[in-house]
């Protein structure tokens, strides 16, 4: 009876962690089968490098998302520009030049701003930096790629600067001690023992912000301004991968072409982010090898 | 001054001033949200249905249907992701197995939630056909939240000292009897740490609950989980959109009722993770049994820690 009891609850447990793996194979499996079938019409050629996205034209619907492709990595890309120095510049100042006090201020304020919905992110930016934006620089339209890049770099600095700051204090104080004692200024201790040993979790850090960004949804779907084009400067609007989902696929029918293609969208975003985390992986890996 | 004491001067310069932008951005976003809001904020506002078109009234039927989406997903994705965490904690074998389990739950932390929302909609409305409802919306957070909690309750039980488990084990129990009666309760409040923070988290996710349970406008609340909700992170993004003019003043105060719900977690999480640091859960009474190598800290796992943050 004992032994029957203990059998079963062991079972359960394989049985839950089973799910774990079923539930991801679910999630590729849906998004695949929903999504290939696109390419029995469309050549996966044409779908990555067109350059027309009109999925809902009458006669002749084109479906390339270069343009789309190019505006993700855009955001992604001034996200980054602006999330890695402000996100490495603060954990640095906070790990190796703050005295303790402001440290335990500075830390849990910063990662306060990653406890916000990405919801809110999204209104700050349509309602407060968008007409600002329009303002100062008197363009056309506040939703563009700068409106963009700095709401996502808000969002993605809380992790560069977290798991920086982590990567920065597991480096051994002795490397600093040396250092000075050698003669070094605290800024060339910093600059050249601090972080190089750190270089692996900021990388990873870096990495991990990528994927945050690349994969956001709602602060593109409302900053971006949506229009399907290859921006020419900063204050172009665009429309990313994420948001052409979002914003389209309530105006689909089930199984048609358009709907397919935006499955086979989720198909390239899930790649992107799958990569990104194996590279992510193999980097922290390596740092705990090392 | 030499060349090198000013380019020493000017580096932690530099690194001061990130710091400062940081701290500024922070200021003027939580500033910009709260002068807006705060002001709006009524005993009406939080507990009227929206009225002429969304231009009056209040955000009570968004509020419940974000309590009742919440709720319903944590009762999905808890048990699950503790029973999956025991496996990962306490029996883990074969070992390709629990490579294999890890891997899928790292692959799933990392997945966006767009693609979580691509999913429900594929598998539960169309597939299994629940339509856009609480049920399917719910099961769908439930899939976001669940990496998230198992990562938290598999930490939560490595913090457990080995000494207790020993002195369990020694004792004649099995290892069920250990996990239920030992293991489980000492985690236990870390399991629910992490389990606060998944909350927050499925709280404010936008993209999973567009295409799978939430409406942008229903006069009366839920009644059952096949009936589509209205949620607050939806609501705010619905309202900013459809671009109405009286609209303007509705979302802003209901953005401040995020802030001010995001801070009261932040705060619990803190309070309750630095209670069990300094105490753990028994406050020190059985010290003796614990050694110092093992401090009962709340930590998650490095890589999904920061995942599990934001979005």
């Amino acid at each position: 009876m004992n032994d029957f009891k203990e059998k079963s609850f062991k079972l359960i447990t394989y049985i839950a962690a089973l799910a774990s793996i079923m539930l991801l194979l679910g999630i590729i499996f849906s998004v695949f089968a929903e999504g290939i079938p696109l390419f029995k019409t469309i050549k996966i050629a044409e779908f990555l490098f067109g350059r027309d996205w009109y999925p809902t034209h009458g006669e002749a619907p084109q479906f390339g998302i270069w343009n789309l492709l190019i505006g993700s990595l855009l955001a992604t890309f001034g996200a980054l520009v602006i999330a890695v120095p402000l996100g490495l510049g603060s954990a640095i100042f906070i790990s190796e030049i703050a005295g303790s006090r402001l440290r335990e201020i500075a830390k849990p304020v910063i990662e306060l701003l990653a406890a916000i919905p990405s919801v809110v992110y999204g209104l700050f930016g349509m309602a407060v930096l968008a007409p600002f934006v329009r303002t100062l620089f008197n363009v056309s339209t506040g939703l563009n790629l700068l409106s963009t890049s700095i709401i996502l770099g808000l969002m993605v600095v809380p992790i560069i600067a977290s798991m920086s700051e982590d990567a920065l204090s597991t480096v051994p104080k002795q490397l600093r001690e040396a250092s000075l004692a050698l003669g070094a200024t605290p800024w060339e201790t910093i600059s050249k023992v601090v972080v190089p040993a750190a270089r692996s979790g900021i990388v990873g850090s870096v990495l991990l912000g990528f994927g945050r960004a690349i994969g956001e949804t709602m602060v593109v779907l409302m900053v971006a301004g949506g229009s399907a084009q290859i921006p020419r400067s900063i204050f172009d609007s665009l429309r990313p991968l994420t948001s052409t989902i979002a914003a389209e696929m309530g105006e689909t029918v089930v199984g048609d072409l358009h709907y397919r293609s935006l499955f086979a969208i989720a198909i390239l975003l899930f790649i992107i982010t799958f990569v990104t985390n194996m590279f992510t992986e193999i980097v922290i890996l390596k740092r705990g090898k090392a | 001054m030499t060349r090198r004491e000013l380019k020493n001067k000017a580096g932690q310069g530099l690194l001061a001033l990130m710091l400062l932008i940081t701290a500024a951005l922070l200021l003027i976003f939580l500033f910009s949200i709260f002068k807006r809001g705060l002001g709006v904020i009524s005993w009406e506002f939080v507990t009227q249905p929206p009225r002429n078109g969304m231009t009056a009234g209040g955000i009570f039927p968004a509020i419940v249907g974000t309590f009742w989406l919440t709720l319903l997903s944590i009762l999905i994705a808890l048990p699950l992701g503790i029973l999956c965490a025991v496996y990962l904690h306490s029996y883990g074998r074969p070992r390709w197995f629990m490579r294999a389990v890890k891997v899928a739950i790292d692959t799933l932390a990392g997945i966006p939630s767009i693609i979580y929302g691509l999913f429900g909609m594929a598998l539960f409305v169309n597939m299994l056909g629940m339509d856009v409802s609480m049920l399917a919306g719910s099961l769908t957070l439930a899939v976001l939240a669940l990496p998230l909690i198992i990562n938290a309750s598999e930490e939560a039980m490595r913090g457990v000292p080995k000494d207790f488990i020993e002195a369990s084990i020694a004792l004649g129990a099995t290892q069920r009897q250990t996990i239920l009666r030992v293991i489980l309760p000492t985690a236990l409040p870390n399991i629910l740490t992490g389990a606060i923070i998944s909350i927050g988290r499925v709280a404010g996710e936008t993209a999973p609950i567009m295409f799978t349970a939430a409406t942008f406008y229903s006069r009366r609340l839920p009644r059952s989980v096949t009936d589509e909700v209205m949620a607050l992170p939806y609501h705010i993004f619905a309202l900013m959109t459809e671009g109405s003019k009286g609209a303007q003043q509705v979302p802003s105060p209901t953005e401040a009722l995020w802030c001010c719900f995001c801070w009261c977690w932040e705060f619990h999480r803190r309070q309750s993770s630095s209670a069990i640091g300094s105490g753990g859960p028994d406050n020190g009474k059985d010290s003796y049994l614990r050694t110092e190598a093992q401090p009962l800290v709340w930590r998650q796992p490095r890589i999904t820690r920061y995942r599990s943050l934001s979005l």
